[in-house]
């Protein structure tokens, strides 16, 4: 990876930055934190779902895992909420490389993948939901002690920018993916393991390390989500909605590419604000729109929004360049 | 702590007669699977739309849940024959996990047009029968649940029937086998798919109408009933009908005597253990091979 | 070189290789024959380690690897291609071949440059930046070798790399299989075109029906009736023979 291959990323994240300055309003700023905490978690499953075509339904398993640990290792051990923070994310890692190491082991891939991380992400929410250790189905509350060191900030820009430099760092260790040979040889799992093997690619290993870093990035999300709303539950952490999000925002962006978590993130939830706006507060309008966007998406933008925007910057290209006959 | 065999032995009954409507539900997705090789994802939320369909045409036209098999089945079929005709199959241009994407949306959607509509409230039938009782030796057995363990069983046998005897079951099982072939031999193989999920989604309208009685709707329940097929296709062997019924009577044990020994809470545990145990250590089933 | 000792494998009831052995030299380019269904390609897989033996072993280089795995076989220097094509359909052909080349260069830049002059190598210099599913058959043949090549194989293994070429495109790749040898490359081919065995191959070895029925240069193999009978059926070899004096 040279540095000019971060240039796009550090200008994106350049620009954004600004956004507090004009806006200021806290409805949007908590619909930007949000809407940023997303594009984390989707940039987590991108790394697995996207570069290494593991589809995985339970990314709620690391969101959670990031979400509790932050939380519980504060409120019950007294832990300073920065380093649960760094523990959250370790958390997820682990939870991640375990996952993997079971199902990748055992051969699962497709659609038996897909439901043993969906079986997983539900056992750890009844767990959740059950022990008394995470609060049962009360969930935990994180003690409102607004300052810097605790990972509480009086402005939510503050929190904006913590958000937006996480979404950063991903978006470089994402290129420094789509670059490097560990990267090439996920991909190249993706596209025919059999071939991988036969050219030396350890498959295993490789998936491991993807579904590794996947599950840490997610968890990360899910830190900053305990962190941001002081809350947590066993539906909101290992709820299916978060494993949904963590799909739906790379597939409708563009799968297995830097930036299409974030633009679909982006995307999908501007959507859903309009469509809120638009249809009143009628509950489920914003992601019922979602739900056939993602069947319109994987039926006629197979490579999303950015496979679009290039499609388009193709074909201008051609109609503007001379026509030879 | 100590649990009469009374106890034991009506949480075991109990759990076959909830298990039977878990294999019909189980059924759909493993016919789809056998057939389609596709797992969907959105046969939860069809079940969900099912409950309200059963809920509604009792509101609007006092339809007893058992006679609305009668409107409700074919309606299903059809709606699931459109939905794959003309919605998975052009969509998902054939491939797996393209499918899984499409099943997905389509289940989170319908999902949510439920929430839309009906709004997040649950609701349950009023039926002079909801709440009588047989009484079989020691047991107290509940006459809803009952008739609808046999006409769960019932419809499975049929289904095989059906399967097994018919030029349709003919020409679904042909395609199950070898796609290409069948198209060779002049099968339509888009047809025969829409068929098998029509079939699928009729099953559920069927396991919906048998549920009603004595269940509850809301816009989330087919998430809780989708996880436990899930497990029976798995347990059973995908695409395995006799599988999906044995699935399905031990899943239901399972889960209420889970139910009986750790308390509702953490009793669904037992079902995904297995789930996992069986996905990691044989994807093709226990009890018999991939159909 | 490599060494296959009484390799056997069985699926269920199917014995696919029966007691197999065979020996490709260094250096040498070796030919495996036989009808369809007679177990090359199965033993190709025992080889790289797809699938593992029943009974048997595979020495390479004097060692045991009958319980390596695949990518630790291909790293001690064990290449092969497909019967079937296995490109990566959505990469470009370059991207495609630095995979291989990805194997002993850590280095993006280094992996690149070596599946570029891999690809040119084997005649695939201008497709290149083409997607590897715009390939017609032979170009993705020649995409099989280039991956296997971009890897740095002692021992490579071709399963049929001239099956579906015409005349022209075999005669244009006879040469690049011959260079590869002579760089010092082992060659174990599974070929049914026999020009190209003839022409190739020092040592032939026949299979059929799992086993190894003959071995010696192609010249003789081929006249040896087992041979000629396992292709063409019994009494065949006679026959051949009796048209051969009447005419
Ligand atoms: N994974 C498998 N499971 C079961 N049977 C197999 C498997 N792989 C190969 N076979 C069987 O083993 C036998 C040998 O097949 P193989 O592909 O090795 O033949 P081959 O010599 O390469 O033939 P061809 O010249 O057609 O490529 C065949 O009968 C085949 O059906
Ligand atoms: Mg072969």
């Amino acid at each position: 990876m040279t540095f000019r291959d971060i240039v796009p990323i550090i200008a994106v994240i350049a620009l954004l930055a600004f956004v507090p300055v004009f806006v200021t309003a806290n409805t949007v700023l908590n619909f930007l934190v949000f809407t940023l905490i997303i594009a984390l978690t989707a940039q987590g499953w991108n790394i697995l779902g996207g570069f290494g075509g593991q589809f995985s339904f339970g990314h709620a398993a690391f969101f959670g895992t990031g979400a509790y640990a932050a939380a519980l290792l504060q409120v019950r051990l007294g832990i300073n909420p920065w380093i649960a923070f760094a523990i959250g994310a370790m958390a997820g890692a682990a939870v991640g490389w375990m996952i993997g190491y079971l199902s990748f082991r055992s051969g699962l891939r497709g659609s038996y993948f897909a439901l043993v991380t969906l079986a997983f992400a539900e056992v750890l929410r009844i767990l959740a939901n059950a022990a008394t250790f995470t609060g049962g189905a009360a969930g935990v509350l994180i003690k409102l002690h607004v300052r810097p060191e605790n990972f509480q900030f009086e402005s939510r820009s503050a929190f904006f920018w913590i958000a937006l430099a996480l979404v950063g760092a991903v978006l470089v260790l994402t290129r420094w993916i789509e670059r490097s040979r560990f990267g090439a040889q996920l991909v190249a799992v993706r596209e025919n393991e059999a071939a991988a093997k036969a050219l030396g690619v350890d498959t295993l290993r490789v998936k491991l390390g993807a579904i590794t870093l996947s599950g840490a990035v997610t968890a990360a999300a899910g830190c900053l989500y305990a962190q941001y709303f002081l809350y947590v539950d066993a539906n909101i952490a290992y709820g299916t909605w978060i494993s949904v999000e963590a799909i739906l925002a790379p597939i409708i962006g563009g799968l297995g590419t830097v930036f299409g978590p974030l633009v679909g993130a982006v995307a999908l939830h501007g959507l859903g604000e309009v469509t809120k706006l638009a249809a009143g507060s009628v509950p489920g309008i914003d992601l019922m729109v979602f739900g056939v966007l993602l069947v319109v998406a994987v039926g006629f933008a197979p490579d999303g929004i950015l496979g679009l925007l290039r499609r388009l910057r193709r074909s201008a290209q051609l109609s503007g360049a001379p026509r030879h006959a | 702590m100590m649990y009469s065999p009374a106890i034991i032995a009506e949480a075991v009954v109990n759990g076959l007669m909830t298990g039977a409507i878990y294999a019909l539900i189980a059924l759909g997705l493993t016919l789809v699977y056998g057939v389609l090789h596709i797992i969907n994802f959105a046969h939860g939320a069809l079940l969900t739309a099912a409950m309200f369909a059963v809920w509604a045409v009792h509101v609007a036209f006092g339809l007893d849940p058992y006679l609305a098999i009668l409107p409700l089945t074919p309606l299903f079929f059809g709606l699931g024959y459109a939905v794959q005709r003309f919605v998975i199959g052009p969509a998902s241009h054939g491939s797996d996990s393209n499918i899984l994407l499409v099943t997905l949306g389509l289940s989170i959607a319908i999902e949510n047009a439920l929430l839309a509509g009906f709004r997040s409230d649950t609701r349950s039938l009023n039926t002079d029968y909801g709440f009588q009782v047989v009484e079989l030796g020691p047991l107290l057995l509940s006459k809803p649940r009952l008739i609808g363990f046999g006409a769960a069983v019932l419809v499975t046998v049929l289904l095989w029937l059906l399967l097994s005897r018919t030029d349709t079951g003919k020409a679904i099982r042909a395609v199950a086998k070898e796609k290409l072939g069948a198209s060779l031999v002049g099968i339509d193989v888009a047809h025969v798919y829409a068929v098998t999920f029509g079939l699928g989604c009729a099953c559920l309208a069927v396991a919906a109408c048998l549920l009603m009685p004595t269940f509850y709707v809301n816009p989330r329940i087919g998430q809780a009933f989708v996880l436990v097929a899930f497990t029976i296709v798995v347990l059973g062997g995908m695409g395995s009908i006799p599988g999906a019924l044995l699935g399905g009577l031990f899943i239901g044990v399972v889960e209420s005597l889970c139910g009986l020994f750790l308390g509702d809470s953490l009793g669904q545990i037992g079902i995904f253990l297995i789930f996992i145990l069986v996905l990691l250590v044989r994807p093709t089933g226990m009890f018999g091979a991939k159909a | 070189m490599l060494e296959v000792q009484n390799a056997t494998k069985r699926f269920g009831g199917l014995v696919a290789v029966n007691q197999a052995s065979l020996k490709a030299a260094i250096g040498s380019i070796t030919g495996l024959i036989g009808p369809n269904g007679a177990g090359k390609t199965t033993l190709f897989t025992l080889i790289s380690g797809f699938e593992s033996l029943t009974e048997g072993r595979v020495l390479f280089q004097g060692q045991d690897i009958s319980h390596d795995e695949t990518h630790i076989r291909a790293r001690r220097g064990i290449a092969r291609t497909f019967q079937i094509v296995q490109p990566f359909a959505g990469l470009s052909v370059i991207e495609n071949i630095a995979v291989g080349a990805y194997l002993h260069h850590a280095k993006r830049s280094d992996a690149m440059a070596r599946a570029e002059e891999v690809g040119r190598r084997v005649g695939l210099g201008p497709e290149l930046d083409k997607s590897a599913s715009s390939l017609t058959v032979a170009g993705r043949k020649r995409l099989e070798l280039a991956r296997a090549l971009a890897t740095e194989p002692k021992l490579l293994l071709l399963d049929e790399v001239l099956a579906g070429l015409n005349p022209s495109e075999i005669r244009d790749i006879i040469p690049v299989i011959r260079a590869i040898r002579d760089e010092g490359v082992s060659i174990l081919m599974i070929e049914h075109v026999m020009q190209a065995v003839m022409n190739l191959c020092e040592q032939v070895y026949v299979l059929a029906h799992g086993r190894i029925i003959a071995e010696g240069p192609p010249a003789e193999v081929c006249d040896d009736a087992t041979v000629i009978e396992a292709y063409l059926g019994t009494g065949a070899a006679e026959r051949l023979k009796r048209e051969k004096v009447h005419a």
